[in-house]
């Protein structure tokens, strides 16, 4: 009689499988949306070559995804500190708007200001800002005890709403045709360039130093194991006297201030003025580039070069094999929904069982 | 029968034989395989190999429903209500009919049997032992031929242990037979005809309890003798190292106990026990003393250590001042299941320089770890092991000696050996008189009565939240306790 | 028409999409399973039933095509959930943002199409009453909703089943010992949450704005997740949540009719702010969430 498989607990969790699981989860995403694209009528094997192998090809393609990397590598950096405490912040999109506007507030308010000042200040106003727009749903989570999934998510929805509104009225370019945009940001409100010939800037070093940070406090310090502690099991926390409500807030205001600071990056850099189309998911990528990472700082390095590796392969197919952008996002949903299929198997194994035993003979 | 969970062979060929109109024992310590066994007699598990026979037929229990239909009822250890519904829903669960007829069932089986239970009560409301009543009587509604008890007596007071046994015997004089899992030896020897003993998964005896002595029973259960009681001589006490005085408490969990006017004392070089029937505000204490639950500022007095109002401290501050705590669940609370036994122990020994400037220090923490498992006959292949692959008994060592290590003047346990095995129950109850002599300051919670009689100086009763005075094991009688258990006797504790 | 007849006349068709998702996760989460993808099945949902409506099938196989799709992708959340115990809330973000992906790129080539909704039903007698006349002309759907919303309410009060479900979400371990198949069970509430807000997400694009944009759910199906938090996970309340939201998200509209004016992005965060209002009120009352929450609620469930 055929039996369904079941999943057994291991007894310990299998190293073997923790490392292989985002490889085999990232084949399987690429076989089904391959076969996707063939339902589709798309070639498969153009989107291939213009989702996986394009943005290798030219030094100007790569350093695209260099650029798209920064961001994605900051916001998820922030995040994962939060999720393995299990605090779900799911409002980075949110809170990248908010640093985008906290920034753009200086060379909005002060065009005519130089100095070599100006793009450090914006950055740090906006991570600021990304910060205060997380203090929220911290507070309503820790005082009022509401659930910062939805909290984050709603104060994301409002983000976009306030960016609307300033963009439509009060810092609408009143040379910019009515468009909702605001002014083209002066020179030193540009973070200098790192890579000549290429728009990649500062803040990917930025990036890669929050990965090195993220590192010593996840893996290394007491405050890291302190929140693993409480992701894990948050009454042995209680017993040992870890303090939930300090890894709410800082949870909450590290991933803020990721985020914020990736928003003032993102308009001191490649777009040099606030649009509304800063907001591209970065903030929802960025989960996903979280967990696709193993919620582990390096390996959230490998991820996000993956994730933007898609972005800009996505911009690619579009042109040169006609798939639609939309292809992208299902690409990444279904790259974490393999994933998290794929890392059963680090603390599960399949029993296919022996057929029926016992009695009825 | 046999069956294995993993690597684990939890029941090896076993084979039993319960005859009609009779009460049949299983006798077994923690960790023999037992509840495995009765999980594949009700239906809950399939064995891996081996046959069920009922009433001469052989057949198939693919599920508790199907075990029911043949008329196999069982009443669990740790009860299988659902405290938000009434009675009336929680049988109707199981048993086909309406509302209104379950009722009055409940009614009649009740008082047939000695089990009253209000039929409209929600259960949350209910103590515990009615909350067995509600069990037993679920059972019973499904008419069946053979009731199996898990450790029924483990939540009830000495006295009630004799009116369930009245109950066991009028069930059998009318045709149900009855399986009764239990590891205490003289509550076998006498309600029991038939005692299979189970050892390590394996039967090593099938007897009649009656014509055997507690020392060969106890040979087929454990495999050696039963380690001989410990003696914990009288000894000058020194100074009050915890102290509640008139402590009120009320919850806002609406399932949990309140408590009133307990005041306790623990002295350096005493232990004090606290007994009492699950459910009635242990849980509650135990968290007001650890700080898992914190009071206000000015309610800091509620609670004292070492002559400190601590009542708004918490749990690590407490530490500082020298206490330290094993909980009642290891798993989740006294350890995170998932971390190695290196990454558990800087749970709370973090402060014994196992830190450096805020990072962990490896190499020191795998020490810590490694000098606790020798000192503690941790059975276990290293510090890196994983918390949830230890046996109980095992974790439990850990969890003890990790707080032992701290060198605490103040150590609080809660159900010490609860599902341990004997030998590592025996040497946790070593340790805790060793530390007593050595002038520590102990407080044990727990359920086990006969535990507290053998290493307490002084014992006190908790009951739907208040405490009883200050009893002496030594001239104090288990019925008295059991009176002060269900509320009998209502003389308050004393502020000292 | 002024703005108090406005909001009675339309708040029931605006309640609807929350309703039905509401009603759905509800049963979810009654279970013990908590599913956060709601957002992207409602989108799924809206862009099947868009496109069967637009290419003349009719809003009835609109709606059974909506409700398949919309169980389908939450099939795949209960498998991934219950079979592969993923933890509940990574795998539910996942499927929410796979569905509103999917929903993109099936919709790719409707975006701002549009098609025409469903009449409004008039009841006799009681649609020509002033003020009050608009609540009772509504469209079958509305109806419908709200005889599901009496069902699910009976089905907990009165049946074996909703005793059984709510059994399997304060204590599965218990349910799983007398019996109960724990995890079928679940999954069959998986499936009806699923189809739920399939159809919620089929309202909102071919009823209740009949068009299709990419991001026309625009959050209320995290709204709805709050709703059921609101409603202390009961039927009457969820209902009056998604009521009150009805009338909330028709705010803008109805100071347009009174000729208030608002600024109107502050009109469009409205719900949103509501929202984070409400669960905060809620969220601070332990007591009555420990007395009506579901105690399994998200948590893994290992025989």
């Amino acid at each position: 009689m055929l039996r369904l498989p079941r999943f057994i607990r291991r007894d310990r969790a299998s190293t073997r499988m923790a490392v292989l699981a985002p490889l085999v989860a990232v084949a399987a995403a690429v076989a089904v949306n391959l076969i996707l694209y063939l339902v589709m009528g798309k070639s498969p094997a153009a989107v291939f070559h213009a989702m996986l192998l394009e943005p290798f090809l030219s030094w100007a393609s790569f350093s695209e995804v260099l650029l798209k990397t920064g961001p994605l590598l900051l916001i998820a950096e922030g995040l994962a500190i939060g999720f393995r405490a299990k605090v779900f912040n799911i409002g980075a999109e949110g809170q990248f708007i908010l640093g985008a506007i906290f920034a753009s507030a200086i060379p909005v308010w002060f065009p005519q200001a130089t100095g070599g000042w100006i793009w450090p200040a914006m950055l740090i106003l906006g991570a600021i800002g990304g910060a205060l727009w997380a203090a929220i749903p911290a507070f309503w989570r820790v005082r009022l005890n509401a659930n910062e999934i939805l909290v984050t998510l709603m104060m994301s929805l409002i983000a976009a709403q306030v960016l609307n509104y300033l963009l439509l009225g009060p810092w609408k370019d009143p040379k910019g045709f009515n468009f909702p945009q605001s002014v083209m940001f002066q020179y030193d409100a540009m973070v200098p360039i790192l890579i000549p010939g290429t728009r990649v800037n500062v803040s990917l070093l930025l990036a890669l130093l929050s990965a090195i940070l993220a590192w010593a406090f996840m893996q290394k310090s007491f405050r890291g194991y302190q929140f693993l502690v409480g992701g894990l099991a948050p009454r042995a926390a209680a017993y040992a006297g870890f303090s939930e409500a300090r890894a709410i807030w800082l949870s909450l205001l590290i991933g803020g201030f990721a985020a914020g600071l990736a928003g003032a990056a993102e308009v001191a850099g490649p777009i040099g003025q606030l649009q509304r189309s800063i907001s591209t998911g970065y903030g929802y990528a960025a989960i996903i580039v979280a967990y696709l990472g193993g919620l582990h700082p390096i390996g959230i390095v490998a991820s996000s070069l993956l994730m933007a590796l898609l972005y800009i392969g996505g911009d690619n197919a579009m042109v040169s094999a006609d798939l639609p952008i939309a292809a992208v996002r299902v690409f990444q949903g279904s790259l974490l929904v393999f994933y998290l299929a794929a890392t059963t198997f680090v603390r599960y194994r399949l029993d296919w069982g022996h057929g029926t035993k016992g009695a009825a003979r | 029968m046999t069956k294995s969970y993993g690597q684990v062979r939890a029941n090896r060929a076993i084979d039993l034989d319960v005859a009609p109109n009779s009460i049949h024992a299983i006798l077994g310590e923690n960790g023999a395989g037992k509840s495995t066994l009765m999980k594949l007699i009700y239906g809950v598990e399939e064995p891996d190999e081996g046959q069920v026979l009922w009433q001469g037929q052989p057949v198939r229990l693919t599920s508790p429903a199907e075990a029911r239909r043949h008329g196999i009822g069982m009443v669990f250890q740790h009860f299988s209500l659902f405290e938000t519904l009434t009675v009336v829903e929680n049988i109707s669960l199981i048993v086909p009919g309406a509302k209104a007829e379950l009722a009055r069932r409940i009614r009649a089986l009740g008082q047939d049997f000695g089990l009253e239970v209000d039929p409209l009560a929600h259960v949350y409301a209910l103590s515990v032992g009615e909350r067995q009543r509600v069990e037993i009587i679920r059972c019973l509604m499904t008419e069946p031929k053979l009731l199996i008890l898990d450790e029924p007596t483990s939540v009830l007071p000495p006295q009630s242990v004799g009116l369930l046994f009245d109950t066991l015997r009028r069930l059998r004089d009318t045709g149900v037979s009855i399986l009764f899992i239990s590891h205490k030896l003289d509550e076998i020897q006498s309600i029991c005809d038939r005692a299979t003993v189970l050892r390590a998964g394996q039967v090593t005896g099938n007897v009649d309890p009656r014509e055997h002595d507690a020392h060969e029973l106890a040979r087929m259960m454990i495999g050696r003798d039963m380690p001989p009681p410990l003696h914990a001589e009288a000894r000058p006490v020194g100074e009050k190292r915890l102290e509640l005085a008139g402590l009120d408490h009320v919850e806002d969990d609406p399932f949990a106990v309140s408590l009133q006017g307990v005041s306790l004392t623990v002295h350096s070089g005493e232990i004090l026990g606290i007994a009492g029937i699950s459910g009635n505000g242990q849980a509650e204490l135990a968290r007001l003393i650890s700080g898992e639950t914190r009071l206000s500022d000015g309610e800091r007095d509620e609670v004292r250590m070492m002559e400190q109002g601590v009542a708004h401290l918490g749990p690590a501050e407490r530490r500082a001042l020298g206490f330290a705590f094993v909980p009642e669940d290891r798993l989740g609370r006294g350890a995170v299941p998932e971390m190695s036994l290196a990454d558990n122990s800087l749970l709370t020994a973090h402060p014994l320089g196992l830190l450096r400037h805020g990072f962990i220090d490896r190499a020191k923490e795998a020490a810590f770890t490694a000098a606790c498992i020798k000192d503690f006959d941790v059975r276990t292949p290293g510090p890196e092991a994983e918390a949830g692959a230890l046996s109980g008994g095992n974790l439990q060592k850990f969890i003890v000696g990790r707080e032992i290590l701290l060198k605490p003047k103040l150590l609080f346990v809660a159900q010490p050996t609860w599902g341990v095995d004997i030998g590592a129950a025996t040497a946790i109850r070593q340790r805790l008189i060793a530390m007593r002599n050595d002038g520590v300051a102990v407080l044990v919670i727990s359920e086990e009565l006969e535990e507290l009689f053998e290493i307490c100086d002084r014992i006190q009763v908790l009951h739907k939240g208040r405490l009883s005075p200050s009893l002496d094991p030594a001239t104090t009688r288990p019925e008295e306790i059991g009176r002060y258990m269900i509320g009998a006797e209502t003389r308050p504790s004393e502020v000292a | 028409m002024n703005g108090i007849e406005f909001i009675l006349a339309n708040m029931l068709a605006a309640a609807t999409p929350f309703l039905l998702a509401a009603l759905g996760e509800l049963v979810v989460e009654r279970s013990g399973v908590l599913n956060l993808g709601l957002e992207g099945i409602m989108a799924l949902g809206a862009v099947i039933a868009f496109i069967i409506v637009y290419h003349g099938g009719g809003h009835l196989a609109a709606f059974v095509g909506a409700g398949v799709a919309g169980a389908a992708l939450s099939l795949l959340f209960g498998i991934l959930a219950l079979g592969f115990r993923a933890n509940q809330v990574a795998i539910g973000l996942a499927i929410g943002i796979l569905g509103q992906g999917l929903s993109a790129l099936i919709g790719n080539s409707y975006e701002a199409l549009t098609v025409t909704g469903l009449a409004k039903i008039p009841l006799p007698g009681l649609s020509s009453l002033s003020v009050l006349g608009g609540l009772f002309t509504q469209d079958i759907v509305v109806w419908l909703s709200l005889s599901a919303t009496l069902a699910i309410w009976a089905m907990f009060r009165f049946s074996r089943l909703g005793l059984v479900i709510r059994a399997v979400g304060e204590n599965p371990k218990a349910a799983h010992a007398i019996g109960y198949p724990v995890i079928a069970l679940r999954h069959g509430a998986i499936l009806f949450g699923g189809a739920m807000a399939g159809l919620a997400g089929a309202y909102a694009a071919t009823v209740y704005t009949p068009l299709w944009a990419d991001g026309m759910i625009a959050g209320r199906g995290w709204i709805a997740l709050a709703l059921v938090v609101f409603g202390t996970w009961m039927t009457g309340r969820v209902l009056f949540g998604a009521l009150l939201f009805g009338a909330v998200s028709l705010g803008g509209l109805a100071a347009q009719a009174q000729g208030v004016p608002v600024n109107s992005q502050l009109l469009s965060s409205l719900p949103y702010i509501v929202t984070i209002v409400v669960l905060g009120i809620i969220s601070s009352n332990r007591r009555l969430l420990k007395i009506n929450g579901v105690a399994s609620l998200g948590e893994p469930y290992e025989r």
